[in-house]
């Protein structure tokens, strides 16, 4: 990419955050995969990048980019945080077409000053070049679900194809989905209770389907379909699911995904149980 | 073509003489004044033609017409083995195409449309003559439309206008600029076609660049319509006032003009 470089070497300014990819789509389809909100919070280190979407206070995406997938990454400050326009930023990142077209790659350069500046992207693609200045905003609190390893009581880890029919088939005139996971019968259980009545869908502990059955106790806990529905983007995509519960109800989701270079990236959602029922559990 | 016309306008006009047909839109009043003006030579499409105009002296006929309808009659035809296009007046004056289609069984069938027309008064063709081209400051080949159109459809979603400006160093640029962001494309290696003559251009230095800011969704109706690239395409620029696409398929040109945003 000569003339990507040619470009940023002109520009004598320090960058706090400097970061290329030979292929956008590495990064934009994990994007994609948490783009339910309009604004998203980056943070960067030096492992990589994470990305932050949430919503209602309820429920939280994050998206990991390690510095791995990246062929050039160099951070200058300990950490960097900036909250942008996700759409526009997905807008910019495909800009040269979302589906792919064999044989041509968009390579990516993404440039940072810092606070109070626009976050900026090169893209090229085919000797044409994009310049887009995204400007940043006042990063926001995000929250803190506390949700630790230690605390977790039940996890069960799916080849993701088992659960992508059962999501998008889940009956949306239900409010809540309920999720049981329980050592024993019917170890994992997914209902909704919808205008047409109640559906169950079991997965059995032995199914080819199930990597990892760990569950010591058996917890019932309702989460919102509306909250959860958007992790269906994730799940498309992904390759396993890990899905998780802890002390309190809440639920992680954590989806593997493996990019078009074969490496691997996670998106988590976090997403706190509804309360009526939780207040009844206890 | 039609397909090309329809995405571009709702109804056009349709001038026919004896050598040529030209499908015409000039937009005056309402949607800004894109304008367009498209040109097909009659013996490359038809095997036998016969016309008749007002007058010996004034051998044409303008019509008016729904473009999409043309465009619906024709999609039929994609794999018709004749067609023929005739002006009729049954209860209403139409433009009857009826398409001949061979079934499986080797039978023919033949399907006919009866698009409906309004036939356009002598007084109000000089509303429809062939647009002068303007003198442009820069002149330049187009990259690969499909390209343009990626880019363009994105920038769309973010921003509603456009400023496309290019030089004679063969650099043509796409920018849209919001209170969020700004993106800028940048084609290079263009090559600018040889000026024609005395061109007021000339003692343009070549990286001045020349823009006009224009709605982009009138520069989008136009790539949207392009599904194959044209054997040339040409973007003449004049400085904030006009954009003039010049496109020339096998055996249609289309000129497209978008005039500036005030």
């Amino acid at each position: 990419m000569p003339l990507l470089t040619q470009r940023i070497q002109d520009e004598s300014v320090q960058y706090s955050l400097v970061a290329s990819l030979d292929n956008v789509r590495n990064l934009s389809t994990i994007l994609k995969a948490i783009h339910f909100r309009e604004h998203a919070t980056c943070f960067a280190t030096k492992n990589g990048i994470r990305v932050t979407v949430e919503n209602a206070k309820c429920v939280q995406a994050n998206a990991f980019i390690q510095a791995g997938i990246f062929q050039e990454f160099i951070v200058q400050e300990e950490s960097i945080t900036f909250r942008i326009n996700l759409t526009v930023l997905l807008d910019c990142l495909s800009i040269f077409g979302s589906s792919p077209t064999p044989g041509t790659l968009t390579a990516l350069r993404m440039c940072y000053q810092g606070y109070g500046h626009p976050l900026m992207l090169f893209l090229e693609e085919g000797g044409v070049v994009t310049v887009c200045k995204i400007n940043t905003q006042e990063p926001e609190d995000t929250l803190d679900f506390d949700f630790c390893s230690t605390n977790v009581i039940n996890k069960i880890i799916l080849q993701s194809e088992g659960l992508r029919e059962a999501f998008s088939e889940l009956d949306m005139t239900s409010e809540v989905l309920q999720i049981t996971m329980s050592p024993d019968k019917p170890y994992f259980r997914l209902s909704t209770f919808g205008n047409a009545g109640s559906s169950h869908l079991d997965y059995p502990k032995d199914s080819d389907l199930m990597e990892t059955f760990l569950c010591n106790q058996t917890q019932v806990n309702r989460y919102k379909i509306s909250l959860l529905k958007p992790s269906t983007k994730a799940l498309v995509l992904s390759c396993k699911v890990s899905i998780r519960t802890d002390n309190r109800g809440f639920l992680s989701l954590q989806y593997m995904i493996k990019n078009e270079d074969g490496q691997i990236c996670f998106v988590e959602y976090y997403c706190c149980p509804d309360e009526e029922v939780c207040e009844s559990e206890y | 073509v039609s397909n090309m016309v329809a995405k571009l306008a709702k109804t056009c006009a349709l001038r026919i003489s004896p050598d040529k047909l030209n499908f015409i839109l000039s937009d005056k009043l309402a949607g800004g004044g894109a304008s367009l003006w498209c040109e097909l030579q009659q013996e490359d499409f038809f095997s036998e033609f016969q016309m008749e105009g007002v007058s010996a002296d004034n051998n044409e006929i303008y019509l008016e017409l729904t473009s999409e309808n043309l465009a619906r009659a024709l999609k039929t035809a994609q794999n018709a083995r004749a067609l023929k296009v005739k002006l009729t007046n049954r209860h209403f004056p139409c433009l009857t195409v009826s398409v001949e289609l061979i079934s499986v069984s080797s039978s023919s069938r033949i399907v006919t449309h009866d698009i409906p027309i309004k036939v356009i008064p002598r007084r109000l063709w000089r509303d429809f003559r062939e647009p002068c081209i303007p003198d442009s400051d820069v002149s330049i080949y187009l990259p690969v439309l499909k390209t343009m159109r990626s880019v363009v459809e994105k920038m769309k979603n973010i921003s509603n206008h456009l400023v496309i400006e290019a030089n004679l160093n063969g650099e043509l640029n796409l920018k849209i600029e919001t209170e969020l962001v700004c993106v800028t494309t940048h084609f290079r290696d263009l090559g600018n076609p040889p000026l024609a003559s005395e061109n007021a251009s000339q003692d343009r230095s070549p990286d001045q660049m020349a823009e006009v800011q224009i709605d982009i969704r009138k520069l989008l109706q136009l790539l949207a319509g392009q599904q194959v690239n044209p054997t040339r395409a040409l973007c003449n620029i004049v400085h904030n006032r006009i954009v003039h696409f010049d496109l020339l398929h096998e055996d249609v040109s289309l000129q497209y003009f978008i005039p500036a945003l005030s």
